[in-house]
């Protein structure tokens, strides 16, 4: 019951019941979007937002540039290995050795950034 | 599906591994024994096995199963309690799917039904209403638990039944909270963990703040994490590069949905209805102060436990159950003495073994049991040796 799941706002049908319909992988439904709206993002404005879904509640709605910043640093991860096991091949004669302890960027730190 | 499939990519799981596998490198302690991660939410277990994560991590770092199933730790008393609201003339008791199946002293709510209790399963609080509306005749419960995850959808429900003036509904309420219940565990003498997995929704409803007694009083990592494969691999990850770099913090990876303030409009509802009960009773953890909620004053007409006289037994766990155990980290689910015999899936004995989010179901389902498919499709396309198209 705690696993949410993502869905997009197709349609809010009572904005002032903030109620909307959430679709989930094709499959619609009423949910209650209590939580994701404040006067600053009020229920008209949510058609077309991700949100999380529990329990037949909209609980967050997901923030679009995080996802993709937290995917970014991954990306980044696997470039970064790419590149230094590319610096390494020429010194290396066998091309499998696994990367030791090298110094990456500090993927904690960056992922730690405002907003958090 | 967005923000699922890209949260599953092979090749970043990949890259997240050997980072992982370096950073056990630089870690001292790696060498002397494995590093006990506790990942507290049942839903980060659910994961971990059914993608194999911890078949894809170094020997040197373990996962331990925390408390964070609330089907799990509820005490059998609980559940005869339900039983007894079920089998009640008048009721029509609702409940999760999840809560269903546990067994109690005598029987589960399930068998209630099948013996003509008027049990009905819902798929969220508010569709108690419309159950209420239709059925003016009867009082409808809604068996109200988890953790602060779904504590706001129940609290916005009694506000709305409030707001439309129905009068036959009601809660029996058995929701609980995490931080008093890590505190616990944090206390408790016989558990040497080197760091938190902290649970994604729970903390998409109250924050990251409420963990930094953790860090600061207790010397603790934590990391807030999401609950795809690379959400817990990189929260994995974030955590030993704390503790290669001796740093003891509350991080947060799972910033697309959880704020550093979380939820205030949610927090606003869960103040309005509900109060910190002095104590609550768990499966395996005994009483913990300050770990539940109850209905306040102002909204008692809907408290199923002050419409009905509710037994609110004391029942022991059945003698070969060792849930309490699991539950604490003290023993895998394999070294139960039922697990796989007498307790399965299909005929639970312990908790543990009925929800999707506990650790022996999970163990069962993905691991141990026989459905080994999950794990090793997903680990297979992580260890295989060609590159995956992202």
């Amino acid at each position: 019951m705690c696993l949410g799941i993502p869905g997009r706002i197709v349609a809010v049908n009572d904005a002032e019941q903030c109620r909307g319909i959430v679709d989930v992988a094709g499959v619609r439904r009423e949910i209650n979007l209590h939580c994701v709206v404040d006067d600053a993002h009020p229920a008209d404005s949510c058609v077309g937002d991700w949100v999380l879904v529990h329990v037949g509640f909209a609980m967050s709605r997901i923030d679009e540039r995080e996802a993709a910043e937290t995917l970014r640093i991954l990306a980044e991860l696997g470039e970064m290995q790419r590149e230094l096991e590319a610096m390494r091949a020429p010194a290396d004669d066998a091309g499998s050795r696994r990367p030791g302890t090298c110094g990456t960027s500090e993927p904690g730190a960056s992922s730690n950034g405002p907003g958090a | 599906m967005k923000y699922i499939d890209e949260f599953r990519n092979p090749e970043k799981a990949r890259a997240l591994l050997r980072e992982i596998d370096a950073l056990v490198g630089r870690i001292d302690l790696c060498r002397e024994r494995p590093l006990q991660l506790m990942e507290v939410c049942g839903g980060h277990t659910h994961s971990i096995f059914k993608y194999g994560l911890h078949t894809l991590l170094p020997e040197a770092v373990e996962f331990v199963h925390g408390p964070g199933c609330p089907v799990c730790v509820l005490p059998m008393g609980r559940v005869d309690d339900c039983v007894a609201l079920a089998e009640h003339p008048s009721v029509i008791f609702t409940t999760f799917g999840d809560a269903m199946r546990v067994p109690g002293s005598r029987k589960s709510l399930l068998q209630a039904k099948a013996e003509g209790a008027d049990v009905r399963m819902v798929y969220s609080p508010s569709d108690t209403l419309p159950i209420a509306r239709a059925n003016p005749d009867k009082e409808v419960v809604f068996f109200g638990l988890g953790f602060e995850t779904t504590m706001p959808s129940t609290a916005l429900t009694v506000l709305q039944a409030a707001r439309e003036g129905i009068r036959n509904f009601s809660l029996f309420c058995n929701h609980i909270t995490i931080i008093p219940t890590i505190k616990a565990l944090l206390d408790s003498p016989d558990l040497g963990l080197d760091g938190f997995l902290g649970p994604g929704h729970v903390s998409m409803v109250i924050g990251t703040r409420p963990y930094r007694f953790i860090s600061r009083r207790y010397g603790k990592p934590l990391v807030v994490s999401g609950f795809e494969p690379l959400d817990v691999l990189q929260s994995v990850w974030m955590l030993l590069m704390q503790i290669a770099e001796g740093r003891c913090e509350v991080e947060n990876q799972y910033q697309r949905v959880v704020a550093e303030q979380g939820n205030e409009k949610a927090l606003a509802a869960v103040r309005e209805v509900f109060e910190l009960r002095e104590f609550f009773e768990w499966r395996g953890l005994g009483t913990i102060d300050e770990s539940g909620v109850r209905i306040r004053e102002r909204y008692a007409h809907f408290d199923a436990e002050k419409k009905f006289s509710v037994p609110n037994l004391k029942i022991a766990d059945p003698k070969s159950c060792q849930c309490g155990e699991v539950l604490k980290g003290l023993i895998k689910p394999r070294q139960c003495k039922v697990y796989g015999t007498a307790c399965t899936p299909e005929t639970p004995l312990g908790a543990l073994m009925v929800s999707s989010e506990g650790a022996c179901a999970a163990y069962f389902n993905y691991g141990g049991g026989r459905f080994e498919k999950g794990p090793q499709t997903y680990r297979e396309s992580v260890t295989a040796p060609t590159k995956t198209a992202t």
